[in-house]
């Protein structure tokens, strides 16, 4: 079997695609400028490295997609479903209702249908309140004209039989129609935040749903019967049916599938990575073949969530970032962005940009002419962007010890070969589609972070349960039994609590079961 | 004069409550969303000056303890703290004529305020640490001689526990206990006063301070520092210094019987290159030495700043590679007297140093 997969990652300056084989080698990769509709972009984009690659529409097996379908409806408060919002947890919680903190706007989009109910359990595990199922049962009906539910639970982390028998009443009282967001499998322990990435879920599974359907019609008219799947934010795939229903984990996935393929292409297992995009560089950093989660919030329009999301500093700082020489030289936050064909000097335009700097020095050759730039400029502007990316790197590092630093992305040509704090930097092959390599060759994951009381059982066996139960959901999630690892292991001891609770969070991964 | 207090003063306070909070606390954000929709659903509450009260006016602290693992989860019902308050209204048969916060750091600098809206109470603008500290016995009250019980503990579930002890240390053993049996947080009434106990115990002024603090922050732009010592300067405490700007370069953390203990390391930069700063960690920041000598130590103040933003940093959040900067602020007299360094003095947690007040150092 050959294994054919094409990877497609849509940006929000170019669509990316490559064809990749069983052994994940490399065989055509194309950058196409991102379109409106988006998929008529990745149409283009995936006709392109078909030609190239001389592989049939017949012959692909998979085809991987990244997208920021879920992002851009947050953000333009756009096509989100009306949200029926339960929480079960009185009489605790009731001092601070849901959606609170949210912007009015948001709040108002998917239409402020806040409740909080009996019911809930303890941090070990004991039972807070009884759930009311009568109590329950009278709120559906009332939200009965809602589009999605969103059902969190005082400590689901640690026990979900609450959220799943409310699911199970709203499955009853309105049928399977609906669909139903259970905080559990979203977020962790952080009731407010993981509330908030539970009803942000529930706001988008229409957009998700024509977003998918939209991609398997367009494989459909193209004639491709491959499987098809989602980069989700942890650098692992989803399935399409998986995407519908948990769309907020694709939020991020671009900078989590760069990360996945810079590690890839530069065999660099752990350290930094660096990409260059057209506006921005994406800073994160790379553990055991992954991206490392953020270990704080992270706001989603404008809307603090919980929910695991790639540890990420953006600095704007592109290809397409403005230089200015007024009193000292810097480059960017301002870009010209997707007009760098039109504005760029070396494009024939007006604007100083930072790709302009480069075709000066001679390092890069684009465009129809050669910028007329100071020496002088271009070195104290290659400074700026080296003493940026420094720092960045920096605060990306857990400890002064020299790492290995991955650069990628199609402005990799801005940052300097010797960067302090890197034992050694890559600019490996195929840099600039190494987002589109990073959702080709992603695995499906499984993961567990819940709290464990260790009166109940020892901490060997705590770990271990995490672990099984980790690997099960990987396999559920269509991973290779052979090929499942434990890629990550975290434990932290609650403190303030001499009962010995202790929180574990374990990720399995695995090759895609075929 | 009073002071009302609203939904941005409650930010405001949050805010400042977070560089008074040194390091610990709790997160700030739970305390200030409860007492923001109380004062939305029942109105605005009044800050009044400790001078303001009648000698014999009842007045009793509220507070939230326990583990911030839980209370960013279990949230309040937001009736608990008015339960204990009420329970002790019952025990003593007299009604509170204010409530007021037993710290001014983190997440109970804002908490008494929801209680105070529910009631139709002013809080006292005043505190019994003058900063964060993380036992119930750290208290000015508890030095200048003011019994912590009767005290109520309570929860969500209607149920509240009268103490009584001899002594304020056992009163917090006790809370403590009952805190992780009520499911790992719970909502405290302790140190019930007169008028004349507050003025006479209680650190003046220091809601006022957060408030002020806090919009200092919120306007500074980009001059954190010089904002925070404007408004020190105009304390009881002494103005704010700045003590250190470095990189982070190591964090070590252990938890102990609930706790979190620890250090951090700190290489100079700019005009302290070539040093390097150890700040200690109870929860709190405890003592700050340069190159192994003591330059700030408790109580005096010990807070660190994002260099760039001027945010004030939690201990839980200093990670490797911040760029930072360490202010020290002088605590307020009536925290350093011999019997105060007793109960909060470098010893009593386990620092081999002498407290010096912090602008007497070179």
């Amino acid at each position: 079997m050959t294994d054919y997969r094409i990877g497609i990652d849509v940006g929000g300056t170019n669509t990316d695609a490559v064809v990749m084989d069983g052994d994940d080698n490399l065989l055509a990769k194309t950058k196409t400028p991102t379109t409106e509709d988006i998929t008529s972009g990745i149409l283009s984009a995936l006709d392109v490295v078909l030609d190239d690659s001389g592989v049939s529409e017949d012959e692909l097996d998979y085809v991987m997609l990244g997208t920021t379908h879920a992002t851009n409806a947050i953000t333009e408060r756009r096509g989100l479903n009306e949200v029926g919002v339960i929480r079960i947890g009185a009489p605790a919680t009731q001092s601070i209702r849901p959606l609170l903190e949210w912007p009015d706007d948001l709040a108002a989009a998917i239409g402020n249908n806040v409740a909080i109910l009996d019911g809930g359990h303890e941090f070990d595990g004991r039972l807070l309140n009884d759930l009311d199922e009568e109590q329950v049962r009278a709120q559906i009906r009332e939200f009965s004209d809602v589009d999605a539910f969103a059902v969190t639970s005082v400590f689901s982390p640690v026990r979900d039989d609450h959220e799943t028998r409310v699911a199970e009443l709203i499955r009853e009282e309105v049928g399977d129609d609906v669909p139903i967001s259970v905080s559990n499998e979203i977020g962790s322990v952080g009731l407010l935040e993981r509330e908030n990435a539970t009803a942000l879920n529930a706001a988008l599974t229409s957009v998700a749903s024509e977003a998918a359907n939209a991609f398997v019609d367009a494989m459909n008219e193209r004639g491709i019967d491959a499987n098809l799947y989602f980069g989700q934010n942890d650098g692992t795939l989803m399935s399409v049916d998986y995407a519908i229903r948990y769309p907020i984990f694709t939020v991020a996935s671009g900078p989590s599938n760069s990360v996945r393929g810079a590690a890839y292409l530069s065999a660099v297992e752990n350290g930094i990575i660096v990409d260059v995009g057209g506006t921005t560089t994406d800073v994160g950093a790379v553990t055991e073949g992954f991206p490392r989660e953020s270990s704080v919030a992270v706001e989603i329009g404008e809307v603090k969530t919980n929910f695991r999301m790639p540890d990420i500093i953006a600095i704007g700082i592109g290809g397409g970032s403005i230089v200015s020489t007024d009193g000292g030289v810097t480059v960017g936050p301002q870009s010209v962005g997707y007009k760098l064909t039109e504005e760029a000097k070396c494009f024939g335009g007006e604007t100083l940009t930072a790709t302009d700097l480069e075709v000066a020095a001679g390092t890069i050759d684009i465009g129809s002419e050669t910028p007329d730039v100071d020496g002088e400029i271009v070195e104290a502007a290659r400074e700026y962007v080296r003493e940026r990316v420094e720092r960045e790197v920096d605060r990306m590092k857990t400890s002064a010890e020299p790492v290995p630093v991955v650069i990628v992305g199609g402005g990799s040509i801005l940052v300097p070969d010797d960067i302090a704090g890197a034992s050694e930097v890559h600019k490996p092959d195929h840099y600039e589609v190494a987002n589109a390599v990073g959702v080709a060759i992603a695995q499906v994951s499984g993961e567990v972070d819940r709290i464990y009381s260790l009166d109940e059982m020892d901490r060997e066996e705590a770990i271990q349960h995490a672990k099984d139960e980790a690997t099960d959901n990987a396999l559920a999630a269509g991973a290779d039994a052979d090929t499942v690892d434990i890629v990550d292991v975290e434990e932290v001891p609650l403190s303030y609590l001499p009962g010995n609770a202790v929180r574990i969070k374990v990720k399995a991964a695995g090759a895609l079961d075929h | 004069m009073t002071v009302e207090i609203g939904v941005e003063e409650i930010e405001d306070i949050a805010l400042g409550a977070t560089v008074l909070g040194t390091g610990g606390g709790g997160d700030p954000h739970v305390g200030k969303l409860v007492a923001k929709q109380a004062i939305e659903e029942f109105g605005p509450v009044e800050l009044l000056p400790p001078d303001e009260l009648d000698a014999d006016d009842f007045v009793i602290p509220t507070a939230q303890m326990g583990a911030p693992t839980v209370s960013v989860e279990k949230l309040p019902s937001g009736r608990e703290a008015v339960a204990s308050m009420e329970r002790i209204e019952r025990e003593l048969g007299k009604t509170a004529d204010a409530t007021m916060p037993i710290e001014c750091g983190g997440i109970n600098s804002t908490f008494p305020f929801a209680v105070a809206a529910r009631r139709g109470l002013p809080v006292v603008d005043a505190d019994g640490m003058g900063r964060a500290f993380p036992e119930l016995q750290h208290e000015t009250f508890n030095i200048y001689g003011v019994s912590g019980t009767p005290a109520a503990v309570s929860d969500e579930q209607g149920s509240t526990c009268l103490i009584e002890t001899e002594d304020n240390d056992q009163l917090e053993w006790l809370a403590r206990g009952v805190t992780v049996r009520m499911g790992g947080v719970a909502y405290v009434s302790d140190y019930p006063m007169t008028g004349t106990q507050v003025n006479e115990t209680a650190i003046p002024g220091t809601m006022s301070l957060a408030k002020n603090l806090g919009r200092a922050l919120r306007l500074a732009e980009d001059d954190a520092m010089s904002a925070i010592r404007e408004v020190t300067r105009e304390s009881i405490y002494g103005e704010a210094r700045s003590l250190f700007e470095g990189k982070i370069v190591d964090v070590q953390r252990r938890t102990e019987r609930g706790f979190v203990f620890g250090h951090v390391d700190i290489d100079g930069l700019d005009g302290d290159e070539g040093s390097t700063m150890r700040i200690e960690f109870q929860n709190e920041n405890l003592g700050a030495a340069v190159d192994g000598s003591y330059v700030a130590t408790v109580p005096d103040l010990i807070t660190v700043l994002d260099r760039e933003t001027g945010g004030p940093i939690p201990t839980e959040s200093l990670r490797y590679g911040a760029r930072v900067r360490v202010l020290g602020i002088r605590t307020p007299e009536i925290m350093r007297t011999p019997a105060a360094l007793d109960v909060w003095g470098p010893a009593s947690f386990g620092l081999d140093a002498t407290y010096e007040p912090l602008a007497d150092h070179p």
